[in-house]
């Protein structure tokens, strides 16, 4: 197919891999920032064709994964109320709330619906002006300018029964956690292409020369990954410590200037939770006091509900880097798929499903990463 | 009255894990398996069901027959390359085919919903009509009922079916052997596509119709050709990744096949990329992998590639005498990776 095989061209992976082979003189801790490139790597096995010392770790990028669990909760709340139809994207309905999942609503007879693009939903809100129309807003920069223009419009054309649930967090600032923690380990980062094909790449500028770390904006392809590692690794062997752009067919350094300008026109910087994580200080968004009659929160009085997590599970430090999918005790036995304890789990995206997906079997005969 | 008691106090399901069902339940993934697992099969507990096949296949008055059913719930009823009748005829006729069956004979139960346009019941009733003449078998005894409106999608359909086994092999997974090859009968994933197209209004270049199609036909010509055919299975729900498991596991054998062999229509494939979705596991409605022997290779796909609706078969794997009852992946990059059953349908990723 065109655009995509080849970006997955055997020859040149090999040919990648043999570059990365030479240049590796000492070991070097990695991350990826997108859950979508940690399953890009794990399903084409990339770090099988690494050298040894090249350890990858996988990052926080995977907006299913750490939305908060009171959220859900949140979100489960809103969804019962006969008069709501809830629409969110589709795998976020797997993901479990304290008591139940999305999809748990919708058994029980909620009207919870998958969409493929928020402004479904301000159409569903017109088409049904007797109900609350509801979109769970999730997502990193990717997504935020898709959410913003549905709110934009929504008031534009005075659309009153429709609102939002927001838990839309920003990647620099959760970098910035992973980099100022005690017990850090990244030494380069591959940026999320796709993130940075919205916001651009300016802002990771000051974070490279502040912590001393190489970021490589990077695509999801395995190509794409393949030479993104391969240009981390030459600044690290080199010393050099530059924001890169590896994913020049999407990416510009000042990125989509439309698509920000609705982002600042709807919301602005908030704290935001993490799940697993806690709090990190303006790692996300939230609506402007102008918007503020589309905030599903507000509007269905669910605003200081909180929630504890599983005790077992330790997606936090999974999404940090510090500990691998399968070094948690709960790893396919408490916590499977089907019976998710944290949502790494769950999501297309989240490293805990792609190892029980794609490498399971092998850890259980081999014990290897 | 005592074994319905038993039987609710001892539901091996726990309600903890699900007090009710929801639709991963029926998605043709784990959630799905394990119903049927758990629930299903200890309950009605007998040979003929434990073969887990299909349809079941037995000696009565003589004759040795294949015996199966099936549901059919899709929305929307109509979509390029078929309808939910020429689906319920299809699904039948190839269960039956997959038992290495001759369908002869098919039941009909419709479950109207109040308020459908009679006009889009006979276009049900055509398809169903000339989707029978197509697979050459007849349909010979029915029902019908009606539902209140809001309690049906409009139209459900259940068919069952009967066939003759005219030949003395043993067409199941226990006869699937190391050093088997698996054959694929086209290319993968068009139904899957060509619904969800349908349903979230997906447009493409041009539309991507279903595979939709009765497989007798192809069968026939492998048992008639005296081709040593070890296991047969169609491709539905899960996909060829979910049947392909369904096997290993079943051997109890390892299955490799080579990601570069497998057929995947361009515009499939990007939509897949598009949705997150992976060709592996979408539903297919006329496709079905062949298990033969090294041997027959050459004359099966010979064969089948002289029928109209298998004319894309292809050698995508082999059976390995490792064990584990695994499905392993040789990806286009040279990797490998396992293959996993999917707990529910897949659903389409937020970027």
């Amino acid at each position: 197919m065109k655009y995509q095989s080849e970006y997955r061209d055997a020859g040149a992976a090999q040919g990648f891999a043999q570059q990365i082979r030479k240049i590796t003189t000492r070991p070097w801790t990695l991350m990826e920032i997108c859950g979508g490139q940690t399953h890009a790597i794990v399903k084409f096995g990339l770090d099988e064709l690494l050298p040894a010392q090249i350890e990858l770790v996988h990052g926080p990028g995977c907006p299913v994964c750490v939305t908060p669990l009171e959220l859900i909760d949140k979100a489960v709340q809103i969804a019962l109320r006969p008069e709501v139809i809830f629409c969110s994207f589709g795998d976020m309905l797997r993901v479990p709330g304290s008591d139940s999942d999305l999809f748990g609503i919708k058994a029980r007879g909620g009207d919870v619906r998958i969409l493929y693009s928020p402004l479904e939903a301000l159409k569903i809100a017109k088409e049904n002006p007797t109900k609350e129309v509801v979109f769970f807003c999730v997502g990193f920069e990717t997504t935020a300018p898709a959410h913003a223009m549905a709110i934009y419009q929504a008031k534009q054309q005075g659309i009153k029964n429709f609102s939002v649930l927001v838990s839309i967090v920003l990647v620099p600032p959760a970098m910035q956690a992973i980099l100022g923690s005690d017990t850090n380990r990244v030494q380069g980062f591959l940026a999320a292409g796709h993130v940075c094909a919205i916001m651009g790449y300016e802002e990771y500028i000051p974070i490279a020369a502040k912590y001393k770390v190489p970021i490589v904006v990077t695509g999801f392809e395995p190509l794409d990954i393949l030479q993104g590692i391969a240009m981390c690794v030459a600044q690290l062997e080199e010393g050099r410590y530059e924001v890169e752009n590896q994913y020049t067919r999407a990416v510009t350094e000042a990125g989509n200037l439309p698509a920000q300008h609705y982002i600042k026109e709807v919301f602005r910087v908030v704290n935001r939770k993490w799940r697993g994580i806690g709090e990190i200080g303006s790692s996300g968004v939230g609506l402007r006091p102008d918007y503020a009659e589309y905030d599903a929160e507000l509007r269905f009085n669910v605003g200081g509900y909180t929630a504890e997590e599983s005790p077992l599970c330790i997606s936090g430090l999974i999404m940090q880097g510090q500990k691998k999918p399968h070094e948690c005790s709960a790893f396919g036995k408490q916590c499977t798929p089907e019976k998710p304890l944290g949502a790494p789990m769950v999501s297309n995206e989240g490293a805990c499903n792609a190892y029980y997906r794609y490498r399971r079997a092998e850890l259980a005969t081999a014990g290897k990463r | 009255m005592s074994t319905l008691k038993d039987f609710t106090l001892s539901c091996p399901l726990p309600i903890s894990d699900y007090p009710t069902v929801t639709l991963a339940h029926g998605g043709g993934g784990k959630l799905m398996h394990q119903l049927i697992e758990k629930m299903i099969l200890p309950a009605f507990s007998n040979s003929l069901l434990e073969t887990r096949h299909d349809g079941a296949v037995f000696e009565l008055g003589g004759a040795r027959l294949a015996f199966t059913t099936d549901s059919y719930v899709v929305n929307p009823l109509f979509f390029p390359g078929g309808d939910i009748g020429s689906l319920a005829i299809n699904g039948t006729v190839n269960d039956l085919s997959m038992c290495g069956a001759r369908p002869v004979y098919l039941s009909c139960g419709l479950i109207l919903e109040e308020g459908l346009a009679m006009e889009t019941l006979w276009a049900v009733v055509q398809s169903l009509k000339q989707s029978a003449e197509i697979a050459g078998v007849q349909l010979v005894t029915g029902d019908t009922k009606v539902v209140d409106r809001g309690k049906g999608d409009g139209v459900f359909i259940n068919t069952a079916g009967v066939g003759v086994v005219e030949h003395g092999l043993t067409i199941a997974p226990s006869s699937v052997r190391a050093g088997d090859v698996v054959l694929l009968s086209g290319d993968v994933g068009r139904h899957g596509i060509a619904i969800m197209a349908m349903r979230q209004g997906l447009e493409f270049e041009s539309a991507i119709e279903s595979d939709c199609a009765p497989l007798n036909g192809a069968v026939q010509k492998l048992i008639s050709g005296k081709v040593e055919v070890h296991c047969l299975r169609d491709l539905t729900r899960g996909g060829l990744g979910t049947t392909l498991i369904e096997i290993a596991e079943a051997t109890g054998l390892q299955i490799v096949i080579d990601e570069l062999k497998i057929p995947v229509r361009d515009d499939v494939a990007g939509a897949c990329e598009v949705l997150g979705f992976d060709p592996l596991y979408l539903a297919n409605e006329g496709r079905m992998i062949v298990f033969v022997p090294e041997s027959e290779v050459a004359r099966a796909l010979e064969l089948l590639r002289g029928d109209p609706h298998t004319a894309g078969a292809v050698e995508i794997g082999r059976v390995s005498a490792e064990g584990g009852g695994l499905v392993k992946m040789k990806s286009r990059i040279g990797t490998t990776r396992i293959i996993d059953m999917l707990s529910g349908e897949q659903l389409p990723r937020i970027c």
